[in-house]
């Protein structure tokens, strides 16, 4: 415990607490959430020294402002963001993603926008003193659950941090952002329920990422995709990355904060590897969707855990 | 015995145990659901992140770092279901009801053309069996009506639902945790808490697998109730 708080003077569009995730609780309504962006969470924690499992802040599009107004820190954002710190003297710096800064009290992050992508990740050294749920700080505000009440960050929120900074260094890594829009998948459960044609067009028409994009789903707007056997199926469990289709035809990806159970078909799976890249994608943007095999998107998703292990360990202290 | 598995996406399995939902095929999910869990709980499994029981079907999701769906798919042919038991884990409840809080029971009795206290009385004898819980955290699908009081859901739902109401839609019960919208015939209201946002150890009360007896109770003992918690 520390004592040492920022203050938020302005929230942000969707700013809340999140970790690896919740886990063992669908069974009982309770979806895992968590970072939507496993990637940049990880790296997040690693440039302030931090476990892995620790609680960062996830923001989208347009970031929080938050003073320090209590005690010194170290803090690093990753993802694709446009940021500032402004200084107690009232000078601004502006800021780089993937390294770590020096935070003193009166100091503010000003974080302004995502660029191209939605989310983005704070961390601080030693993380945030919040009280976990279940083993996990992640909010999951659709049903109120983790800390903060399970409410989005608000303005005039204290948020508390673990720790005084201790670590003299700061740190660095440089690696290039993924930016292809095809989305590999694997055929769900239900892909026979669609007739001939749709089901080869989904794979050589594009879809678009519409405005109904959350942290809970993707809706996507293209060719209708057209269902001969039965577009309800009995509620069943399910799983991050599903593309179920509803009546309409259009393809709906359930996301990070996906209702525990539901029931339209499902044509396919986004592959955990192609994850991260997806819910960065803003709306407006055309994706595609190769279908590979089971072998593969395992053999992807262990080149997915090397680079990222290759990209932390390629943190440098900055001279 | 599931009739059928598969993968879904590179870190979930479907356990398929057919089509039809009745109490005894969904029995047999949730002793695998009991299983698996158990398992894991003793390191026999290591990687299962989330095991979800619905009607007729159970999906495990797991971390992709430490186990994958073949490894899982061994682990699940080698089951012997005649050695599956579901006793140990299921819970009785009594959950009191107050029927003065029905929304719908005017309608029912209208269309189902049966006097109230007769809806009322058959609704509380019913043993209930909890089938799954979820879409929203502690909310469970329970079963089976006498099909005297079989109904169709709401033609316009409601887009506010008390807390603790109860609903009924053809041989189903529920029970809303949370004030949400719904499309359920609510029959009455429960002054229980299903989900403790508090409780780290123990916040949903209810499992799969339990059963439920509705006890009806007077709108002062629903109040006493209310101010207990």
């Amino acid at each position: 415990m520390s004592n040492n708080f920022f203050e938020v003077l302005r929230p942000g569009i969707n700013t809340t607490f999140q970790d690896k995730g919740r886990f063992g609780m669908q069974h009982l309504g309770v979806a895992p959430s968590g970072c939507m962006d496993h990637k940049s969470f990880l790296i997040a924690n690693a440039l302030v020294s931090n476990d892995e499992k620790e609680g960062v802040l996830e923001f989208a599009y347009q970031g929080p402002l938050l003073k320090l107004a209590k005690g010194k820190t170290k803090f690093a954002i990753t993802g694709n963001v446009l940021f500032q710190i402004i200084n107690s003297k009232n000078e601004t710096i502006s800021g780089e993603c993937n390294r770590s800064y020096d935070l003193d009290e009166g100091d503010q992050i000003d974080i302004l926008a995502t660029r191209q992508s939605v989310y983005g990740y704070l961390s601080v050294e030693g993380g945030f003193e919040v009280e976990p749920f279940c083993n996990s700080i992640s909010i999951l505000a659709r049903a109120n659950i983790g800390p903060n009440e399970g409410k989005k960050i608000n303005i005039k929120n204290k948020i508390p941090l673990k720790t005084n900074r201790k670590e003299k260094n700061n740190y660095a890594v440089n690696f290039s952002l993924e930016k292809k829009n095809v989305i590999r998948i694997l055929k769900g459960p239900q892909f026979d329920y669609f007739s001939e044609s749709s089901k080869k067009e989904f794979f050589f028409k594009e879809y678009k990422i519409t405005n109904l994009t959350d942290r809970m789903g993707m809706r996507l707007e293209g060719k209708v995709l057209k269902n001969i056997v039965s577009t309800n199926i009995r509620s069943e469990g399910i799983t991050k990355g599903a593309i179920q289709v509803p009546e309409d035809g259009q393809p709906i990806v359930l996301l990070t904060d996906h209702p525990t159970i539901g029931g339209y078909p499902k044509i396919a799976n986004v592959i955990s590897a192609d994850y991260d890249l997806l819910v960065q994608k803003i709306p407006g943007t055309n994706i595609s969707f190769k279908c590979i095999d089971l072998q593969e998107a395992e053999q992807l998703y262990k080149e997915w855990c090397s680079n990222i292990s290759k990209i932390i360990k390629d943190i440098k202290k900055i001279k | 015995m599931f009739k059928k598995l598969s993968n879904i996406g590179d870190c979930g399995i479907v356990c398929d145990f057919g089509n039809e939902v009745n109490q005894k095929i969904n029995t047999e999910v949730i002793k695998l659901f009991y299983y698996v869990r158990q398992q894991t709980f003793n390191q026999n499994l290591e990687g299962i992140l989330n095991c979800t029981p619905s009607y007729n079907k159970l999906i495990i999701n797991f971390d992709l770092k430490k186990i994958n769906a073949t490894k899982i798919l061994n682990f699940l042919k080698s089951i012997d279901f005649t050695k599956l038991k579901l006793s140990q884990n299921k819970k009785k409840w009594t959950i009191p009801i107050c029927y003065d809080f029905a929304m719908d029971l005017e309608n029912m009795s209208k269309v189902l053309k049966i006097d109230k206290d007769e809806i009322i009385n058959i609704h509380s004898k019913t043993v209930f069996f909890i089938y799954m819980i979820g879409f929203v955290p502690g909310h469970p699908f329970m079963g089976d009506l006498d099909s005297k009081l079989f109904l169709n859901r709401l033609k316009t739902p409601r887009v506010k639902i008390p807390a603790g109401s109860v609903g009924i839609v053809e041989k189903f019960c529920n029970i809303y945790p949370y004030e949400s919208p719904g499309g359920w015939n609510i029959i009455g209201k429960t002054p229980t808490k299903l989900f403790n946002k508090k409780d780290n150890n123990k916040p949903c009360l209810l499992s799969p697998g339990d059963t439920v007896r509705f006890k009806s109770i007077s709108k002062k003992e629903f109040e006493d109730l209310g101010n207990e918690q």
